[in-house]
């Protein structure tokens, strides 16, 4: 059998394709992130609640009104993105004038009170949810067994950020959101309604991360503690990326997975600050980080 | 400072329905004290105050938290509401873990709130600060949720108890169960931090006795989001047994990992190591079927059993685990030996705590060693299939009963140096 580094190569190959797996994770959510910080200049730090949310979102429907999984992929999103739309109108659209930390202090904030209301309610075991019967059980792929479901996460991922990245940089809508965050006062003076956009922008970065909560519900347990276990990690990996670039983000979210997945073979005990090792090395030698411009 | 008034922010009493009860109660002891001043002259401040400390908002808050306060609520209610003709008051707080916030509230309930008693203390590392502050006070811990082996071992103490479980009885209870029954190879995953260690080391200990063989293992840190690429680590070992020496979240993801690898589906057994009835609700039958554990109690092992458990339901809205019914254990044992002793002064009841048999629906012919071991017999359980369970908490089929001493040993295997308490 082929060795590489004392580990047999199909067993790398799964490890692998397991951190890909990872990786598509932290790509949907930085990219969300990436979205908020690069149009909005807000450090969203709701972001892990917003992802716990749409897996409760998902659980709750299942549970209240029998909706399955494939129509909650659309509707708990769109849930998602309605409530943070909200919160976007009423509150944090008051914060743009201010220092970026006030929008940090806002979210993050906001992100404690919506996991400590979820903890009261449902306790900290997390609640079980089942994995759609068209996608249960898996492949053999010769070098590991790959539950189905873990296939179709990556191929929606891969999907879903190629979708934004279009949306952002090639389309008209894509655009105006550029420009309105380039020069507000110009893109309304053109009869843009720029703070329509903002909502927009913010409600689609949250609209992500509710997406991604509800990808991870059948894998993960759907907990109130999901979204904080997560966040830190992603936000290195948009540090990574550069704050901002959106394409930055996704490469960035897979690579890491990959790497943290090696990391797992090698050295386990330092998986989970393998990421944080790389973000200190990064912003030594490009402060910016990888796909961001120097300002 | 901040951190007092956060210990004591989260502290609640016990629960609106148990108000009326204390109420009634406290009319009666004011009856009954008339009728008997020299036994009410016993119990300081006239009430007995409990306080059940645990974990409530946190990853525990489900494996023990407010279903702790209810089930010692039942202890006071089944012992009739007062000792000695005063009542007694049970109160709760959430420690978050957090050894310093739980000596800190312990501090204030010892000399402010006239609490004789703390219990739970969920988590080993503030079981330990809690009953070493505790021992200084000269008061009664009870820990139940808290299992490391050195609450009565190598940091005893003789007002200290350790009354539902510890990593001892897991380790002998799921690890000696299995090996015996011809499951030899095994494969760890276990959490990177003490109480990890100190789980798989016993559970190895007990593997390699019984002659089988440890092929393995993979630390991962605390709150592992992921765990497929463990899983396939412990696939590739080809053991028998993955055996999870973690606790929480952790579990339960590693636990739905396997199911979902396939490792289940091919024949490999998953043992946890600390995983309760909370849990393995959270988790769903469907991803915890066929899980190996060991618990101290289940609610359908009996008829008494049931029946507690169906009025702890009425109250809370779940079934009881180990913690739990270990509490409630614990509260009404304690309330019988200030009966007996015929005061509430520490010393005295901590003497009648280890020599009172411990008979009740929680244990069964259970013994208190000199280093505050509760010993009684655990149950090994397995998970059932969604074909087998029958019911939403129908979930555990009994595979086994580890005695109690093979399960806690022996005082001096404990490590506990009792030459070092006071003789009376």
């Amino acid at each position: 059998m082929t060795m590489i580094f004392g580990i047999a190569l199909p067993a790398l190959l799964g490890q692998l394709l397991i951190g890909f797996i990872n990786g598509s994770f932290y790509a949907l959510l930085s990219l969300g992130l990436a979205v908020i910080f690069g149009l909005l200049r807000v450090i969203n730090f709701a972001h892990g609640a917003q992802y716990m949310l749409g897996a409760f979102t998902a659980y709750l429907l299942l549970v209240h009104t029998g909706i399955g999984f494939w129509p909650a992929l659309v509707v708990a999103p769109l849930i998602v993105a309605a409530i943070s739309a909200l919160i976007e109108r009423t509150m944090l659209s008051r914060l743009y004038d201010l220092d970026h930390l006030y929008g940090l202090l806002f979210t993050f904030g906001l992100a404690l009170i919506i996991e400590g209301t979820f903890r009261w309610y449902y306790g900290a075991a997390g609640q079980p949810y089942a994995t759609p019967q068209l996608l249960s059980g898996g492949t053999n792929l010769g070098f590991m067994f790959l539950p189905n479901y873990r296939g179709f996460v990556v191929v929606a991922s891969i999907v879903i950020c190629l979708a934004v990245w279009l949306l952002i940089e090639k389309t008209r809508l894509g655009a105006y959101l550029r420009a309105a965050t380039e020069n507000p006062q110009l893109v309304q003076a053109f009869g843009v309604n720029v703070p329509l956009l903002l909502t927009l922008t913010y409600a689609l970065g949250a609209g992500l991360a509710g997406l991604a909560g509800v990808l991870a519900a059948p894998i993960y347990q759907v907990s109130p503690l999901m979204g904080s276990n997560l966040i830190i990690i992603v936000f290195a990996v948009v540090v990574i990326g550069g704050m901002g670039s959106i394409g930055g983000a996704i490469i960035t979210g897979y690579v890491l997975g990959i790497l943290e997945g090696l990391t797992k073979v090698f050295y386990p005990e330092a998986s989970n600050i393998v990421v944080f090792v790389i973000m200190a090395i990064v912003l030594m030698l490009r402060p910016a980080g990888l796909f961001g411009k120097e300002i | 400072m901040h951190v007092v008034t956060r210990g004591t922010g989260s502290r609640r009493p016990a629960g609106s329905s148990r108000r009326p009860i204390g109420l009634a109660a406290g009319l009666v002891a004011g009856a009954l004290g008339l009728a008997a001043p020299a036994a009410a002259q016993e119990i300081s401040d006239d009430v007995v105050k409990i306080g059940i400390m645990n974990d409530r908002s946190g990853v525990y808050a489900d494996t023990a938290g407010e279903g702790s306060v209810v089930a010692a609520g039942l202890a006071v209610e089944d012992f009739g509401g007062t000792v000695l003709g005063k009542p007694v008051e049970i109160i709760s707080a959430d420690h978050q873990n957090k050894a310093d916030i739980g000596s800190n509230i312990a501090r204030e309930w010892y000399d402010t709130q006239q609490v004789d008693a703390i219990m739970d203390l969920t988590t080993s590392s503030v079981a330990l600060a809690v009953q070493g502050l505790s021992r200084e006070k000269k008061k009664i811990t009870m820990t139940t949720g808290g299992g490391s082996t050195v609450i009565a071992g190598a940091q005893c103490s003789p007002y200290g108890f350790h009354w539902a479980y510890n990593t001892r009885a897991l380790s002998q209870g799921t690890a000696g169960s299995l090996v015996e029954g011809g499951d030899d190879s095994w494969f760890f995953l276990t959490a990177d931090y003490t109480f990890g260690d100190s789980l798989q080391g016993e559970a190895t200990k007990v593997i390699e006795e019984k002659g089988g063989t440890v092929l393995g293992a993979a630390r991962h840190p605390l709150a592992t989001n992921d765990f497929s690429s463990f899983m396939l680590q412990a696939q590739g070992s080809g053991a028998k047994v993955i055996g999870l020496a973690n606790a929480g979240l952790d579990t339960a993801n590693a636990v739905k990992a396997a199911t979902e690898f396939g490792l289940v589906a091919s024949g490999q057994k998953v043992a946890a190591l600390l995983f309760t009835l909370a849990e393995v609700k959270g988790l769903g039958i469907e991803a915890a079927q066929g899980l190996n554990l060991t618990e101290g109690w289940y609610w359908d092992q009996s008829n008494e059993n049931r029946e507690f458990a169906k009025r702890y339901m009425a109250k809370f809205g779940k079934m009881p685990n180990m913690i739990h019914v270990g509490t409630y254990s614990a509260v009404l044992q304690y309330l019988k030996a200030i009966d007996a002793a015929g005061t509430d002064a520490t010393e005295a009841v901590a003497k009648k705590l280890h020599e009172m048999p411990v008979e009740d629906l929680f244990a069964k012919n259970g013994k208190v060693l000199p280093n505050g071991r509760m010993v009684y017999d655990m149950y090994l359980f397995r998970v059932k299939t969604p074909d087998q369970s029958k019911g939403e908490w129908d979930l555990y089929e009994e595979v086994a009963t580890v005695p109690g001493d093979v399960a806690y040993g022996t005082v001096e295997e404990s490590g506990c140096d009792v030459s070092t308490f006071p003789q009376d």
